[in-house]
């Protein structure tokens, strides 16, 4: 048996050229899984059989000659919080336990199309809220590069199942942070892209207008690969962008020569010391590579952290008034309906969930929709209009991805504003609606690794790219 | 725009309650629009199907689906704003969020405070124009069908069973101003919109089987003061329940105010069968439906062109086709023959049969009397019912025998009225063998003759009676009549 | 914070639970209270901002008239979904009486 590639572009290659078959694939990222899930757990569901028999049925084409996608035999992961058909998707809620949706997210049917093979759904912070991965009702995902650490969150399954190589790529979510944090603490490179490039129907809404889904990979080239696949306008999301999806794997190989890399001066403090070295070594290996570095201001960036706890538990209190035990998932059992309710919803959800409901809820509220939503909807403004200032004289800016690297399991999940605080970085571009990376350089304090964050305006996914792939060239120099 | 209650519109004296009470009424209809899908999503919009069949993710709103909004249900709602004068806008979604078991997302999509259209009118047929606040785009809600317990009814049930069939249907709620003053201009209201829905085809407004809902808001106060407190009325069910219903409202209203008491806000369920309201809920503080905008949802901004396109192809509306009728006729526009005929939709009809060479007044009378129930589009062919005017008018026929003949036409859905009336036996009479019989009638009756010739007009029903036996039916009463005013001279 | 300046309270956690429909003990109230009052303390940093002639965001990406055909799309197979819900009963789903809510 030949090698297995370690990319899903090399599997997707070798696969279709005959080397190696889509069932050699997958049984080897299947013993993976057996080898190290036990301690990772990374996923709610590992759907083998159907994965080998998914595998087998691409074989079975290649071997008749029929055509193939352009993915056909890459295993992925998909976080648990996209509706697959007839497969349990629970968002790591027990709210939601046991429940087999009737439909598939558009994401997941687009890189079925594609030929690409779901391996498993992956564990999650409860319906995406956390930084963590801790407020999974189904326990935590650990980190594979140290098991006694986070993988970050909430997309912490998909990070931990591409760093520990259960499969090459993987599907998150990102609605502060979720997908570009845990491939920060987990080594990996994860994508949010812009507002609207991507389908949300079938994603189950956390706050819909943040939320974005975006891949994991163990290189930028898969990272633009997986984008490409799932990208481009769904008639079924109101907020879908009305244009093709954009080619980027090319860009990732562009360089940086003649781009402008903005460097936040007011940038807000808290980040780790050997955070800021790498981010100093990225400037300097992106200079080196012919970029010019532009100092920037975004003075409202520190006001992002505000803006997003109140719009994202507002609307997440209201998108998730669904799960009220009528229709599907937990149902306590009581005198009445409004009683049922009270019971189901404080049995289903945790913690952290509760806190953002009733924060959303008190948001919301007669008499303080102006005090707290209103307003937020204004710095939200502030904050995009900021970025626009800055994207007329850079291409792209550089920042952390997250303050610190993966800390030790229940370091923060009693200090709920600790935990808010490791998103400081990440959430202004969701709240402008722009895409973000992050790109593995070196490492940080306890040899966790440190994600480089790289910010673009909307639809700038391809000088994105660039820098990412430039970023990713000049780490293997980094510390 | 909002109302000042000092400055608003003052009932006349008749129309004033006993007492010196004003009535105040508002009114809100909901209309499901007569779209072929839902207003969010593709399943169908079909009233009647087993449960739970025309369901797809958005409208049991499961985990991950979107709502993607439905054009045609905006092109009716922008009918139904050019219908009413509105001013058609810019326009966003909101989210109202509350529980209940029929609202399968929790919240309901609907318009808050920038609706689809503002600031219209629609003018009664008796004249009065009411304002319309606002017309706004909403889904509607699953059924519950409430099991067990003594009444049936939603409070004893032991459990409660829901279809969401109806879940995601469009509709437009369709707010009026206060400014209707009595139960009368109410059921005017509600009759003239639904005419008016109908004739556009934005719904079938069946109060009767839901897709038409009328709520209405009731007050009382003394002129020159603030309006009352105002009582929601729900479950009204027909034009006439809700004038029973704001007559009794009113009524207690004014009972409760009269003996010293004093108004709750709250809404309030009309019970057809007791003929009497009854509290169904009070309103509280803690109603908090959290409105903010639908995040899954871009503004709705229909262009000027589109605009311009739903008002160049809106139909001729009631009170348009009331002004060509009574053109057509002589009558008047408030007279109940053209009232009915274009609630019915039969103005075209008429117009036809004049089209055909027919009299306008006789073919406006014919239809409002004998087609009752025969649609916009009667069977009988409009050149049938125009040579039946015609043998009318030219005395051919009495207007007795005109009627016989037009019974025949509908029970036949058509035919040659000359040949049913010779069948008949109505032979036109000239009006010489007329006069004959008048004379005779007058030599056989000289008493009734005298007093007639007196001035008592009431004695002449016995010379025509006897004309009338005499002919067999077949004098026309009018020529009768005619004959008697020559011969008084 | 608040608008009044005065942080939130065990009041304000309960009303909120029980708009939200989660059912909460006095004890958790507390916790909660204490927890959503730190949190936002720090939401005091927008306070300082002047807002003044700044619309709200509401969308991220500027997208406008979104509509679609009146076509019928396929159904979802109702013994599926009805099969998937906690209790259903002649083709429909079932609740418990329905009392204590609003109209």
């Amino acid at each position: 048996m030949a090698t297995i590639p370690t990319t899903a572009s090399g599997i997707a290659a070798a696969i279709a050229s005959k080397q190696i078959t889509a069932r050699e694939v997958i049984d080897s990222y299947l013993a993976q899984i057996t080898a190290r899930e036990t301690d990772i757990h990374a996923f709610n569901l590992v759907t083998a059989d159907a994965a080998r028999a998914h595998a087998d049925a691409i074989d079975a084409d290649i071997a008749a000659g029929r055509p193939i996608g352009p993915l056909a035999g890459v295993p992925i992961a998909i976080k648990d919080n996209l509706c697959t058909h007839g497969v349990e998707t629970t968002c790591s809620s027990k709210i939601l336990e046991g429940w087999k949706p009737p439909y598939d997210a558009t994401v997941v049917s687009r890189l079925r199309d594609a030929g690409a093979i779901m391996v498993g759904k992956t564990n999650l912070d409860e319906f995406a809220m956390g930084s963590s991965t801790e407020n999974s009702a189904f326990g935590p995902t650990r980190n594979p590069l140290d098991t006694s650490r986070v993988p970050g969150g909430s997309s912490g399954g998909s990070a931990a199942a591409v760093a520990a190589g259960f499969a090459p790529v993987s599907l998150g979510s990102d609605t502060g942070g979720s997908i570009r944090q845990p491939a920060a603490m987990c080594g990996v490179v994860g994508v949010k892209p812009t507002y609207g490039l991507v389908s949300r129907y079938g994603l189950c809404a956390y706050a819909s207008s943040l939320d974005q889904v975006g891949p994991f990979a163990t290189t930028v080239a898969d990272a633009a690969l997986i984008t490409e696949a799932i990208a481009g306008h769904d008639a079924m999301d109101s907020t879908s962008i009305p244009q093709p999806a954009p080619a980027l794997v090319a860009s990732v190989s562009q360089g940086v020569a003649g781009m402008r890399i903005g460097r936040v001066t007011d940038l807000p403090a808290g980040a780790e010391p050997e955070v800021i070295a790498r981010l100093n070594e990225a400037f300097a290996a992106l200079e080196a590579a012919g970029a010019t570095i532009v100092d920037i201001t975004l003075p409202s960036l520190s006001y992002a952290l505000t803006a997003y706890y109140l719009i994202a538990p507002a609307e997440a209190s209201s998108n998730l008034a669904r799960y009220d035990g009528v229709r599907y998932g937990l149902r306590v059992n009581a005198v009445d309906t409004n009683s049922m309710y009270g019971a189901t919803r404080a049995a289903g959800f945790g913690d952290e969930v509760k806190r953002r409901i009733m924060l959303g809820t008190y948001a919301l509220s007669a008499g303080y929709y102006d005090a707290y939503y209103g307003k937020a909807l204004k710095v939200r403004r502030l904050i995009a209009e900021d970025f626009e200032r800055a994207y007329a004289q850079v291409d792209v800016i550089l920042t952390p991805t997250s303050p610190v690297v993966a800390f030790p399991f229940g370091d923060k999940v009693d200090d709920p504003m600790a935990m808010y605080l490791c998103d400081i970085y990440t959430i202004p571009t969701n709240l402008a609606g722009h895409p973000a990376m992050s790109v593995p350089f070196g490492t940080g304090a306890h040899g966790m690794p440190v994600g480089i964050q790289v910010l673009a305006p909307a639809l700038g996914e391809a000088p994105m790219f660039r820098v990412g792939g430039a970023l990713e060239n000049a780490a293997g120099g980094a510390k | 725009m909002t109302q000042d209650p000092l400055s608003s519109i003052i009932a006349t004296s008749e129309q004033m309650l006993e007492g010196g009470w004003e009535l105040i009424v508002g009114l809100e209809v909901h209309v499901e629009l007569a779209t072929k899908t839902k207003l969010f999503s593709g399943s169908p919009n079909h009233f009647g199907d087993e449960p739970n069949t025309n369901i797809d993710p958005v409208t049991l709103g499961l985990p991950g689906a979107l709502p993607v909004l439905n054009k045609q249900a905006v092109e009716l709602a922008m009918r139904i704003g050019v219908a009413l004068n509105c001013s058609i806008q810019p326009c966003i979604f909101h989210r109202k969020n509350y529980f209940y078991p029929d609202m399968p997302k929790a919240y309901q999509i609907s318009q808050y405070d920038i609706p689809l259209n503002i600031d219209g009118f629609l003018v009664l047929p008796s004249g009065t124009r009411i304002g319309v606040e606002r017309a706004h785009l909403e889904e509607d809600t699953g059924k519950s069908t409430h099991v067990g317990g003594a009444t049936g009814r939603i409070h004893g049930s032991d459990y409660s069973l829901i279809d969401f069939n109806r879940a995601g249907v469009p509709l437009v709620e369709i707010v009026s101003r206060p400014d209707i003053r009595t139960s009368e201009h109410a059921k005017e209201y509600v009759a003239e919109l639904r005419a008016i829905l109908e004739v556009i085809g934005a719904s079938d407004a069946k109060m009767e089987e839901g897709s038409m809902r009328v709520d209405a808001n009731v007050s009382v106060h003394k002129p020159g003061t603030m309006f009352g407190t105002r009582c929601e009325i729900k479950n009204v069910n027909s034009i006439r329940a809700l004038g029973r219903a704001i007559d009794y409202e009113a009524r207690r209203q004014i009972d409760v105010l009269d003996s010293g008491g004093t108004i709750r806000q709250e809404t309030r369920h009309w019970d057809d069968a007791e003929g009497r309201t009854h509290t169904l809920r009070v309103k509280e503080d803690a109603d908090d439906y959290r409105y903010f905008p639908e995040p899954d949802l871009v503004p709705l901004a229909p262009s000027a062109e589109w605009v311009q396109a739903v008002r160049d192809n809106l139909p001729m509306l009631p009170a348009a086709r009331r002004t060509a009728l009574s053109a057509l006729t002589g009558y008047d526009t408030q007279s109940e023959a053209v009232i009915v005929v274009v609630e019915r939709g039969q103005h075209d009809y008429v117009q036809a049969v004049v089209d055909a060479g027919g009299d306008a007044v006789r073919a406006l009378i014919y239809v409002q009397q004998g087609f009752a129930d025969a649609g916009p589009v009667p069977a009988v062919p409009a050149a049938d019912l125009a040579k039946l005017t015609v043998l009318e008018r030219d005395a051919k026929l009495s207007a007795t025998q005109a009627k016989t003949v037009l019974a025949e036409l509908v029970e036949h859905g058509g035919g040659d009225a000359a040949a049913i009336a010779a069948a008949k036996g109505f032979e036109a009479m000239d009006t010489s063998a007329v006069e004959a019989m008048v004379d005779e009638a007058i030599a056989a009756d000289p008493g009734a003759w005298a007093k007639y010739m007196a001035g008592d007009e009431k004695a002449s029903g016995a010379i025509v009676g006897r004309v009338m036996k005499a002919s067999q039916g077949k004098a026309d009463g009018k020529i009768v009549t005619a004959i008697m005013q020559s011969r008084r001279g | 914070m608040s608008p009044s300046g005065t942080p939130i309270s065990a009041a304000d956690v309960a009303k909120v639970a029980r708009l939200a429909r989660l059912d909460i003990d006095e004890a958790n109230v507390v916790h909660f209270t204490e927890q959503l009052a730190k949190v936002m303390g720090h939401f005091s940093d927008i306070d300082a901002l002047d807002l003044s002639g700044v619309g709200p965001m509401t969308q991220p990406f500027p997208l406008v008239n979104v509509l679609r055909e009146d076509v019928e799309q396929p159904c979802l197979d109702t013994d599926e979904v009805l099969n998937a819900a906690p209790s259903s009963d002649q083709r429909r789903f079932r609740v418990p009486p329905i009392i204590g809510l609003d109209d």
